[in-house]
């Protein structure tokens, strides 16, 4: 088994080295062709490793090598794939498979083709690190790769203000998660000197309370940044400025997800302190109806696809928080599906548009993009979660978790979020494929995509709609033997049902009124005339809360005013006139001693016997020194007494 | 007595000698005068019992070295009496002998001269250069070897450098050497 | 009377100030060469009297050897020297200054 683990991990790391060494060279569809051929393989490896898990088989452990060996601390370079991994590994290289194949078509036409399956495949290579490493540091490199690859991929077209922009926003806010995941990985380690998973768990059974919370919270705080939560959450959605596959394979399935899977991962060390659980799963329920609410207003629709994940990214931490590992797991893993199919067609509707993001400039699209239409919808109604398709599994059941384990205010928060999920994702639908046609008269003449992008993601539709009734047997059964296997049942029968008829009812309640609304011939292109743009809470929703705003105003200008102190007083006045001093003294006396190189050769030899006599003074006094040495230091202490 | 005699009055004419070589305005009275210092140099040798050492320093010197200059002053102007700009003679005084000063208090220093120790000792009731021998194709046979194709290259050298345009006279026509050089310059 | 080693070292050292004397002095390259002869030689001195008072030949092997640099060292600078005056018709050293910098 070891040699798939192997063919698993490395055969995207061999993709992306292959498009690297085409980086510079003119655009070749094979660029792009063999790091899919390569990830399907990594695919067909990690099914392969899935069937072994699946059929009972034992969990595969490989050390390659050691990595750090310094006194007691010791890091292999070491690799799982045990229940949680291989989870992990099947979504990522599914998503990710599809997501190459459809970018050599979306891509096409982009003069930097080779770079950008160079970053992609390079970007599943880190995942796949952060996933399958058995220790907190290989999940640091992985998590740091992860990051530096989203810089890439969400700056790639980097002539752009606004994308290059938004990719250092991105980096220095998970930078500045990842100082609070540094040192929840040094209080692990230096709590239980080990940061091997089974270890530094198994060790952490015997710590104290507060350690353990302190723990926790350090290393909640870097799932934050990378799971966008609450306040690190502005780059998630200024991060749609990279191209469409990217945040359909990054921001929407697989790296966001890597927060969750981070508190999966710890759950024996956050089943220990339900405390922090409970803030995380509140923290959750808040931002999946601040995130919800965002989503409802904004005219940008990968801005709104974007707040949706961010709203489900909530929904899985609302579930790991309340101790519900594998009802997170199982989200994360539908949502992955559904989600990237919904990126996708959006897509392909950019495609259409020549990049218009805005659905009111658009409507009617449906009668030229009809696949398109079908796939988005029933993406959509997956992630309402609408029976049978596969959010109705995975959402209802955190609704489930959250009213079971009495939280009531958590369930409220995120049944209401249900009803705006639903909404939002439907307005934009009406907006984009029903209505009246709003393009033609802007000049637009839409096309649907290639063929073989919509056979390339038609797997995620069918995932969309059977992974729920199919897999969640199987996948309780599989990842309980590694998480805690808690059912949740509500108590009577009669409760479970109206609860979930009710559920149903109000969601599908939300769609129609945002068909209603949105399907409306006499839509225009929003002017800010309206009486609702003008009323506060529209203002304040298409602002962001104006945290974006409060962020800039407060934070950014004033670091950068202490920046420019600094600058102006430390570097310039300290640092920078040390090393133009030094430089200066070397400059001058290189002036001043360039008379002695005047060229005549006799004055040369005047030199060098001056040099000699210097170096001889130098020997008899060194030799005198060495000769009387005691003599010297007594007399040095006799005039120190 | 005697080794004190002869010793004073070597010391007193190789010193003389050489005090003219560097004090002379005429080539040829340095050359003369060098010459004769190189012989009474090979005196001391003698003296201190090394006799193969004071008869290289005769062949080589007065023979060989001292032939090699006579000849190559033929090349210059030597009649003519030199003309040199001076510059300050305390501070050229005062550095040589400062140098040399320094040179013997190191080397006659106790820490240096009491640690010295004889690598290879003279042998009773052989002569000097029977032992010279010996030692040269012994334990030196490689700096040997080493100086002989060094004083070959050196003689190559010597004969390229000084055998260009041999054929042609640089000191009777005055025109020539004004355009080599210009040549010389830009080139 | 006897003579000692520090005579010898005494009388090389003067030799060799008188050498160092005419390196700096002299702006006639011919008696510059003449000076450095003088300076070898000076050393020579030492090198025999220090092996004659130690017993030891290696003094002597180095003056040799002395003997064969100077050898090949007055060769060299000869044929330079002739070139130099063939170019420029004179050999003064402070006509030398291409290497002004």
């Amino acid at each position: 088994m070891e040699i798939y683990l192997y063919i698993a991990l490395f055969a995207p790391f061999v993709g992306s080295m292959f498009a690297a060494t085409l980086g510079a060279s003119k655009k070749t569809t094979i660029a792009g062709i063999i790091p899919s051929l390569l990830l399907f393989v990594s695919f067909v490896a990690s099914s392969i490793l899935l069937n072994h898990i699946l059929s009972g088989g034992e969990v595969v452990h490989v050390e390659m090598m050691t990595w750090m060996q310094t006194g007691n601390l010791y890091i292999p370079f070491g690799f799982v794939v045990d229940q949680i991994s291989v989870t992990m590994m099947m979504v990522v290289t599914l998503v990710s498979t599809i997501v190459h194949v459809y970018a050599i078509g979306y891509m096409d036409h982009d003069k930097a083709f080779n770079r950008f399956f160079a970053w992609l495949s390079a970007f599943v290579f880190s995942m796949m690190i952060l996933v399958m490493s058995d220790n907190f540091a290989g999940l640091f490199i992985g998590w740091e790769g992860v990051g530096l690859c989203s810089w890439a991929l969400i700056g790639f077209w980097y002539h752009k203000e606004s994308a290059t922009w938004a990719a250092n926003e991105a980096f220095i806010m998970n930078r500045i998660a990842d100082l609070g995941m540094l040192i929840g990985i040094f209080l692990v380690f230096w709590n239980t000197g080990t940061l091997q998973y089974a270890e530094a768990f198994a060790a952490m059974q015997f710590l104290d309370q507060e350690t353990l919370t302190w723990m926790g919270i350090f290393l909640f705080i870097g799932a934050m940044g990378k799971s966008a939560q609450f306040p690190l959450h502005t780059w998630l959605a200024d991060a749609m400025e990279g191209p469409t596959p990217v945040s359909a394979l990054i921001h929407a399935a697989t790296m966001v997800t890597a927060g969750v899977y981070l508190v999966v991962r710890s759950n024996e060390l956050y089943s220990l302190i339900p405390h922090v659980g409970l803030f995380i799963a509140s923290l959750g329920a808040f931002v999946a109806i601040f995130a919800a609410s965002m989503a409802l207003v904004n005219r940008d629709i990968k801005r709104v696809i974007a707040y949706s994940t961010l709203s489900q990214l909530g929904y899985m931490f609302a579930a790991a928080g309340l101790g519900a590992y594998w009802v997170a797991l199982f989200h994360l893993m539908a949502h992955a599906f559904f989600k990237a199919l919904l990126f996708l067609g959006a897509g392909n509707v950019m495609h259409a548009m020549n990049n218009e993001l805005d659905p009111f400039k658009m409507g009617g699209l449906g009668k030229t993009m009809k696949t398109t239409m079908i796939m988005m919808t029933l993406a959509s109604v997956a992630l309402a979660g609408i029976f049978p398709l596969a959010g109705f599994f995975s959402k209802d059941l955190i609704l489930e978790v959250a009213f079971v384990d009495h939280h009531f205010i958590i369930y409220t928060v995120l049944l209401f979020t249900a009803g705006l999920t639903a909404f939002y994702s439907f307005r934009i639908i009406a907006l984009i494929f029903h209505g009246e046609d709003r393009h033609t008269s802007l000049g637009f003449h839409p096309h649907e995509a290639y063929k073989f992008m919509l056979v390339a993601i038609s797997p995620l539709l069918i995932l969309a709609i059977i992974a729920g009734f199919t897999m969640k047997g199987t996948f309780f059964e599989m990842v309980t033997q590694l998480l805690p296997a808690t059912e949740y049942h509500v108590h009577s029968a009669l409760t479970y049902w109206i609860m979930t008829i009710g559920t149903q009812l109000f969601v599908i309640l939300a769609i129609f009124f945002a068909y209603k609304k949105y399907m409306a011939s006499d839509i225009k292109v929003p002017d800010g005339t309206s009486k609702m743009e003008n009323s506060f809470v529209y203002k304040l929703l298409i602002n962001q809360y104006y945290i974006p705003y409060f962020y800039e105003e407060y934070l950014v200008k004033s670091y950068r005013e202490l920046s420019t102190v600094f600058w102006k007083q430390i570097d310039q006045k300290i640092v920078d006139a040390t090393v133009d001093g030094i430089a200066g003294v070397l400059y001058n006396t290189g002036e001043n001693t360039r008379v002695m190189q005047s060229g005549n050769l006799s004055t040369m030899l005047r030199w060098v016997v001056i040099g000699l006599v210097t170096i001889l003074s130098l020997a008899v006094a060194f030799g005198l020194t060495v000769r009387y040495l005691d003599e010297i230091q007594a007399i040095l202490s006799g005039l120190g007494a | 007595m005697f080794e004190a005699i002869a010793f004073y009055l070597f010391a007193f004419l190789t010193i003389t000698m050489f005090y003219i070589t560097v004090t002379t305005s005429q080539a040829l009275h340095a050359l003369t005068a060098l010459a004769a210092g190189m012989i009474f140099i090979s005196a001391f040798f003698f003296i201190l019992g090394a006799d193969f050492l004071g008869a290289v320093q005769i062949v080589v010197y007065s023979g060989a070295v001292m032939a090699l200059y006579a000849f190559g002053m033929m090349f210059f102007d030597t009649t003519r009496e030199l003309k040199e700009k001076q510059g300050n003679k305390y501070i050229i005084f005062g550095l040589s002998v400062l140098a040399a000063v320094l040179v013997v208090l190191i080397f006659a220093a106790p820490m240096v001269s009491d640690n010295i120790t004889a690598l290879y000792p003279m042998t009773e009731g052989v002569g000097n250069t029977q032992e010279v021998g010996m030692v040269l194709f012994t334990k030196y046979l490689v700096p040997f070897e080493v100086a002989a194709i060094m004083l070959l290259v050196a003689m190559i050298s010597g004969i390229v450098l000084a055998s260009k345009q041999m054929d042609v006279s640089q000191t009777l026509s005055k025109d020539e050497p004004i355009q080599e050089s210009k040549k010389g310059v830009t080139s | 009377m006897e003579i000692g080693l520090n005579h010898y070292l005494v009388l090389s050292t003067i030799l060799f100030a008188i050498g160092l004397i005419g390196v700096l002095k002299r702006k006639n390259l011919l008696l510059l060469f003449f000076a450095t002869e003088i300076l070898l030689n000076s050393v020579n001195v030492a090198f025999a009297a220090i092996s004659h008072y130690h017993g030891d030949l290696t003094g002597q092997m180095f003056a040799f050897f002395v003997i064969a640099i100077a050898a090949s060292e007055v060769a060299v600078g000869l044929g330079l020297l002739i070139v130099w005056h063939k170019r420029h018709s004179n050999i003064d050293l402070d006509q030398m200054s291409s290497m002004k910098g």
